[in-house]
């Protein structure tokens, strides 16, 4: 048990390294990226350019500048070259709001989709699963941009019902932190409340024939004995497995759009603005942000499917 | 030893199931296409909507033609000053307080003007062109490259699958939004080759790049499988190159993989085209899809909603309706899936 979870670790690990590298080459690699060039501004003479590259270290081998950008960001000694601030400190200053909509969105998605998806599949065939096949499909089909930007005029604008974007520390305010979050977890769930709920539906179909569902029901169980004990325990695996990976990646600032439809300043809306001024120290910070909350998480799901399924251990 | 045998093979186990579950005696000797097509065309909510989605299809095609015939005004012919009778009133198409006009359900701006007085349906038509011309060749990029990746890699197994392997799990270990939009910014400030600035193909490619590891790797498992049957083995006793097993014992195989993908990867491709346009590393200016429209009419909020709500309900139209087809194309293609459910059926009527 102990080596299957160091080894997919040290896989995963292996993976993100890689990740960070890309990044980094991408914007070493393509010219118009080019830090250096960035830094001097269009008008710069090659004079100038050649300074930069002296004084920022851009003349070093590429591998050189990888290792201490890396070591400066895991430090907290990284700074923006576009913005002059602190990486990590303006990572920390988006963490709150990307955490509480990552934790909120993450429960609500995952409680309602085991639940639709169950509904559907008890239902399998009837019209409360064709209905709610349609919602699903709805839901998958559905821009999240687009979403907020109806929640936020209707439910916002028009009603009143809720602030039109912003964050509010929870320890400041919790109504308003409650409040300003309301919309965003909605609009961020949804998608995934229609992607895992099909996900579910077919996975209990699918372990409705195997061997030890025939056991449990030839033990004489109960129809929901069987379904939660059995057939819902294994077939929540694949959902397990898809939610590790989806919510390590909204901390990580995944959710880009979301936060930047609601104003969040999180630490998607930092992706987004470091992207767009091609600031390579934040996003690199960021990729890492992801890589450690993928590498966690994942670990994390090891062992919670580790239990849910016991043939798992055997296959190490 | 021929494919159709092949493929046969790979189907025959199924047929039986599917036949059982249409709850009919089938004629003998029906192909399994056949029989998924009869499937398919059985699912009349699934044929309604792929109805709808090659409807909205032709419509943005004939852009050109309702924008000179019926709008007759071209989708970036501004109009600020203009006025429009409706219903007997003539009214402003922009208002002095620069609010342009809502619907008026006429030929001349049917869905409204946007701020510089251009006509949101000969937009949207256009729009709609882009919009499904980049999910169209994304939706090409990554078959093609996600079944040659996933075949070569499961076919070759050894070093070929693990250096595909790597390059696909670093693509998909990044976020599809995050990797999208570092991607279509990059290229659009700067260019890899022909591909660079405002042009269409900019954010297809990336789209068509990104989603590569979504298909690539369940062909690749499938195709460890394929690779170890009678068939395959008697292809490569015959002597067959490695390129004719692939192409003609195995790949035809895979087609109801492919086929199952084909939707699904449109679907998101045309999404994540929004998503990119949204935050500005999708199509640029000039150029417009129902993205950028969007993206624009959220500005315009809340003076003029018609600007986001328009382009948003055709987007959303067209991607659920292939959605909705292409849940059906997995139902037709994979019966089993209709067996078990009149099994659990009978189940839960147990009790």
């Amino acid at each position: 048990m102990a080596r299957f979870v160091v080894r997919r670790l040290l896989v995963m690990f292996a993976l993100l390294i890689a990740t960070t590298i890309v990044t980094f080459g991408l914007f070493t690699l393509i010219p118009s990226a080019n830090p250096a060039v960035l830094i001097a501004g269009r008008l710069a003479t090659p004079q100038e350019i050649e300074q930069i590259n002296v004084e920022y270290g851009f003349n070093k081998p590429i591998y050189v500048q990888y290792v201490k950008t890396m070591k400066n960001i895991l430090t907290g000694k990284a700074y923006s070259y576009q913005s002059g601030f602190n990486v990590d400190s303006e990572i920390k200053a988006g963490l709150p709001a990307t955490l509480s909509l990552a934790l909120g969105a993450g429960f609500i998605w995952l409680v309602s989709s085991i639940a639709v998806g169950t509904l559907a599949a008890v239902r399998a065939g009837r019209l409360t699963d064709r209905l709610l096949a349609v919602l699903a499909l709805t839901g998958v089909s559905m821009p999240v941009f687009f979403l907020g930007a109806v929640l936020l005029y209707y439910l916002g604008y028009k009603l009143n019902w809720f602030p039109l974007g912003g964050y509010t520390k929870l320890t400041s305010n919790p109504l308003q932190w409650l409040k300003h979050l309301i919309l965003p977890w909605f609009a961020l769930s949804v998608l995934f409340i229609g992607f895992y709920s099909r996900v579910l539906r077919s996975s209990i179909l699918d372990s409705v024939n195997e061997d030890y569902v025939r056991t449990a029901h030839a033990k004489g169980l109960s129809e929901r004995q069987v379904l939660v004990r059995h057939i819902l325990r294994n077939s929540l695996i694949p959902i397990i497995s898809l939610f590790g990976l989806d919510l390590a990646q909204v901390i990580g600032g995944g959710a880009i759009i979301t936060e930047s439809v609601f104003n969040l300043h999180g630490v998607g809306e930092l992706a987004r603005d470091s992207i767009q001024r091609l600031d390579i120290i934040t996003l690199m910070a960021i990729v890492m942000l992801t890589a450690a909350a993928v590498v966690i998480l994942g670990a994390v799901v090891d062992v919670i499917t580790a239990y849910l399924d016991p043939r798992i251990r055997l296959m190490t | 030893m021929s494919t159709t045998s092949a493929s046969g093979t790979d189907f025959s186990d199924s047929a039986p199931a599917g036949s059982a579950g249409d709850g009919q005696a089938l004629p003998a000797g029906i192909g399994p296409w056949a029989l998924a097509w009869r499937r398919l065309r059985r699912n009349k909510t699934s044929m309604a909507f792929g109805g709808l989605f090659l409807l909205i299809v032709v419509l943005c095609l004939l852009a050109p033609v309702y924008s000179h015939d019926v709008a007759h005004i071209g989708p970036a012919a501004e109009n600020i000053t203009g006025t429009i009778k409706v219903g007997g009133k003539t009214e402003n198409i922009v208002s002095l307080t620069d609010i342009p006009i809502g619907p008026t359900w006429h030929s001349h701006y049917f869905l409204g003007a946007d701020e510089l007085g251009r006509d949101v349906a000969v937009r949207l038509l256009y729009g709609g062109r882009n919009s499904l011309e980049i999910g169209a060749v994304a939706t090409l990029i990554t078959m093609i490259f996600g079944t040659l990746l996933g075949l070569a890699a499961g076919y070759f197994r050894g070093l070929a699958d693990g250096a595909i392997r790597g390059v696909l799990d670093v693509i998909w270990a990044y976020p599809a939004v995050l990797l999208g939009v570092t991607l279509g910014t990059v290229l659009a400030v700067g260019s890899i080759g022909p591909l660079h600035g405002t042009n269409l193909m900019v954010p297809a490619v990336v789209i068509g790049f990104v989603y590569i590891p979504y298909v690539a790797k369940p062909i690749r498992g499938q195709t460890l499988g394929l690779r170890e049957r009678e068939f395959v083995d008697a292809a490569r006793q015959q002597g067959l190159s490695h390129l004719r097993i692939m192409g003609w014992e195995i790949l035809p195989n895979l087609a109801s993989t492919i086929i199952v993908f084909i939707p699904l990867i449109l679907a998101n491709a045309i999404l994540l085209e929004a998503g990119l346009t949204y935050l500005g590393a999708g199509v640029q200016p000039p150029n417009a899809s129902w993205g950028t429209m969007i993206t624009d009419g959220i500005d315009q909020i809340p003076a003029a909603f018609h600007l986001v709500l328009a382009p948003g309900i055709m987007l959303v139209l067209a991607v659920l309706s292939i959605n909705i087809f292409g849940d059906g194309l997995v139902d037709a293609l994979n019966p089993r899936a209709k067996v078990r459910i009149s099994l659990t059926g009978s189940e839960t009527d147990d009790h």
